[in-house]
């Protein structure tokens, strides 16, 4: 119960969550820290994003700066706390030397050029964090394995790179041979691309047993709480209620009911169509009365809007209502069919029946509920009884289909 | 009297039916699995096997199969708990010669097994649907027209028998005889076992999957 509650409560409200920059922790403005909040991620992936992008011709400063006019401040009781000012400087210091890097290696002339680099330093930053520390070693324990098993490929990756940045070097000094070095940048590639390929393989492959592994526990846990809900519930109603058969039998007869659906229903929307619906108000009267009801369904057809088919399961469910309180039947079977654009709901019991004559006509369960309800709406309603030979409710609609 | 063999793998289970049926039926043996009951039906040679769809070894349609594949001419009652369509016409599909679930009542129960014996089929409600269902559904071309569809007369019984209808009260309704209602039910069944339009089998599979 605790965990339902629990779960509940988490889905209630975070589709709904709005960003907010807190006090707390903040470096600058709290933006970094509202948005990792929002996107679930580490704070410091975010400012590092913020400091790499703002080396990008200081696009993560205006990032910041418009965040910080639109998100709103969360409330906060009380004196603002301290800034962190070491972690604020070791932040700058990152962004300061990112940029002098880049200034020195003349890539800042790119300017666009050097969004790449930014974006792809963001997502592996972001996949980093994502994973919980045990995944993170067996990532690196992974990557340096792999390079032990496929020396020969490393070697030629490192010899590409190697090779690769020595003659982009050697290609800086004379520019105008643009040519050159952009043939030496795609070796510089190539070499990563190979020493890193078994690795992102590697990655790919764990990140789909994980899934799988994540699916069939969660599978697990809905049969476990399915098993833990209802059946162990009603063994123990069961052994509690052990002197009265007749409660006994009504809630194994519940909990059939309930596992049968579970196991061999598909899922349903009861509100939906006349066959869930059936199954549905069965079911209900079954508890209410403890008497079986068998349901058959043939066809299906969803429910009309302007009301019809709820009428006619209106009129089913007083049908099985009478049955189940008055015939004195050991069971009761309902057949429910969809030809085309007729649905036909029969309710029939073994019991004593009755004398339809007989029936004084202030009793509104047959006229009034089910005949009266039927004719209203458009359908007919038959009942067929006899003292002695059961009584069989045929209830008829025609709806035209959507 | 009625020779019958029960296989199931719940003893609990087999001496309950063993209990309840009546004195117009002899028990003459029990299995429960597949290898014991293929043993057992060649030693005692019964009229009707009370046949349990799950159970180790592959199931009631790995004994029909087994059975019915050497040629013997042995009757099977299908006797189980599930409600799957795909289990109760697979088990039809494989050659029993009736389906009923384990909720039954001792006195149906005798009912159906003296009604197999003698070489009917036994329709429970459920299955009637299904069949009902199954024979709708389709709107692919038939291959062989008597074999793919249903007659009216045979619609008309499955849906009474659906209804909760017995045989009697079904011939009374049909102004017919119990022996032609028999006739149909069989009829359904032939078409049951023997139309190989893949829907069957595959309208049996979709419709856990809907």
């Amino acid at each position: 119960m605790a965990d339902q509650k629990t779960l509940a409560e988490q889905s209630g409200d975070t589709p709904y969550r709005r960003m907010m920059r807190p006090m707390e922790g903040r470096l600058v403005g709290g933006v970094a820290q509202g948005l990792a909040a929002q996107l679930k991620l580490d704070p410091v992936v975010i400012r590092l994003m913020f400091v790499l992008l703002t080396v990008v011709q200081g696009a993560g400063a205006v990032a910041y700066a418009v965040l910080w006019m639109v998100t709103p401040r969360e409330p906060y009781q009380g004196q603002a706390p301290q800034r962190d000012w070491s972690q604020l400087a070791a932040f700058s210091a990152i962004g300061a030397a990112l940029f002098s890097f880049g200034w020195l290696t003349g890539a800042n002339q790119g300017g666009i050029g050097l969004l790449p680099f930014a974006v792809g330093g963001i997502g592996a930053l972001i996949l980093w964090q994502q994973a919980d520390p045990e995944r993170r070693k067996g990532w690196v324990s992974g990557a340096s394995r792999s390079m032990r098993k496929n020396r020969v490929r490393t070697l030629v990756g490192i010899i590409l790179v190697v090779v690769g940045a020595t003659g982009f070097l050697a290609a800086e000094g004379e520019l105008p041979q643009v040519r050159e070095s952009l043939m030496f940048t795609v070796v510089v590639v190539g070499g990563l691309l190979v020493i890193a390929a078994p690795w992102l393989a590697g990655l790919w492959k764990e990140l789909q047993l994980e899934r799988r592994e994540r699916i069939r526990q969660e599978e697990r846990a809905e049969v476990a709480a399915m098993v833990h809900d209802s059946v162990l519930h009603t063994l123990t109603l069961i052994q509690r209620v052990a002197h009265d058969p007749r409660e006994v039998s009504r809630l194994a007869r519940s909990q059939e009911r309930e596992l049968r659906n579970w196991l061999y229903q598909p899922a349903q929307d009861a509100d939906a169509t006349v066959a869930a619906a059936v199954r549905r108000i069965a079911a209900e009267e079954e508890d209410a009365h403890g008497v079986p009801i068998e349901i058959v369904c043939v066809g299906d057809i969803a429910l009309d809007p302007a009301g019809k088919l709820a009428a006619m399961l209106k009129a089913s469910r007083q049908a099985m209502v009478n049955a189940a309180k008055y015939s004195e039947s050991p069971s009761i079977s309902v057949y429910a069919e969809v030809e085309g654009e007729e649905v036909t709901i029969f309710v029939k019991d073994r019991g004593k029946g009755f004398d339809m004559e007989a029936v004084p006509l202030d009793r509104m369960g047959i006229r009034e509920s089910i005949i009266g309800r039927m004719e209203r709406h458009g359908g007919t309603a038959r009942v067929r009884t006899e003292p002695g030979e059961g009584t069989e409710v045929m209830l008829t609609m025609k709806v035209e289909k959507a | 009297m009625t020779r019958v063999l029960i296989v199931d793998d719940h003893r609990l289970f087999r001496s309950g039916v063993r209990a309840e049926l009546g004195d117009s039926i002899e028990v003459v043996g029990e299995a429960e699995d597949v290898e014991t009951a293929v043993q057992a039906i060649a030693a005692h040679q019964p009229d009707v096997v009370l046949l349990d769809v799950h159970m180790p070894g592959g199931g009631g349609q790995e004994v029909l199969r087994r059975v019915l594949g050497s040629g013997s001419q042995v009757r099977f009652l299908a006797l189980s708990v599930s409600d799957a369509a795909e289990d109760v016409i697979g088990v039809i599909r494989g050659g029993a010669r009736g389906y009923v679930t384990k909720n039954i009542s001792g006195k149906e129960l005798t009912d159906a097994i003296n009604r197999v014996a003698e070489g009917d089929a036994v329709f429970s409600p459920r299955l009637a649907g299904f069949v009902l269902d199954a024979f709708a559904s389709s709107e692919a071309p038939s291959i062989d027209p008597e074999l793919d569809s249903l007659t009216q007369r045979e619609r008309e019984v499955l849906r009474l028998i659906a209804r909760g209808y017995a045989y009697k009260e079904i011939a009374k309704e049909l102004f017919i005889s119990v022996k032609t209602v028999e006739t149909h039910v069989s009829s359904v069944l032939r078409k049951l076992q023997l139309s190989n339009r893949h829907e069957l089998s595959r309208w049996a599979t979709a419709r856990r999957l809907v």
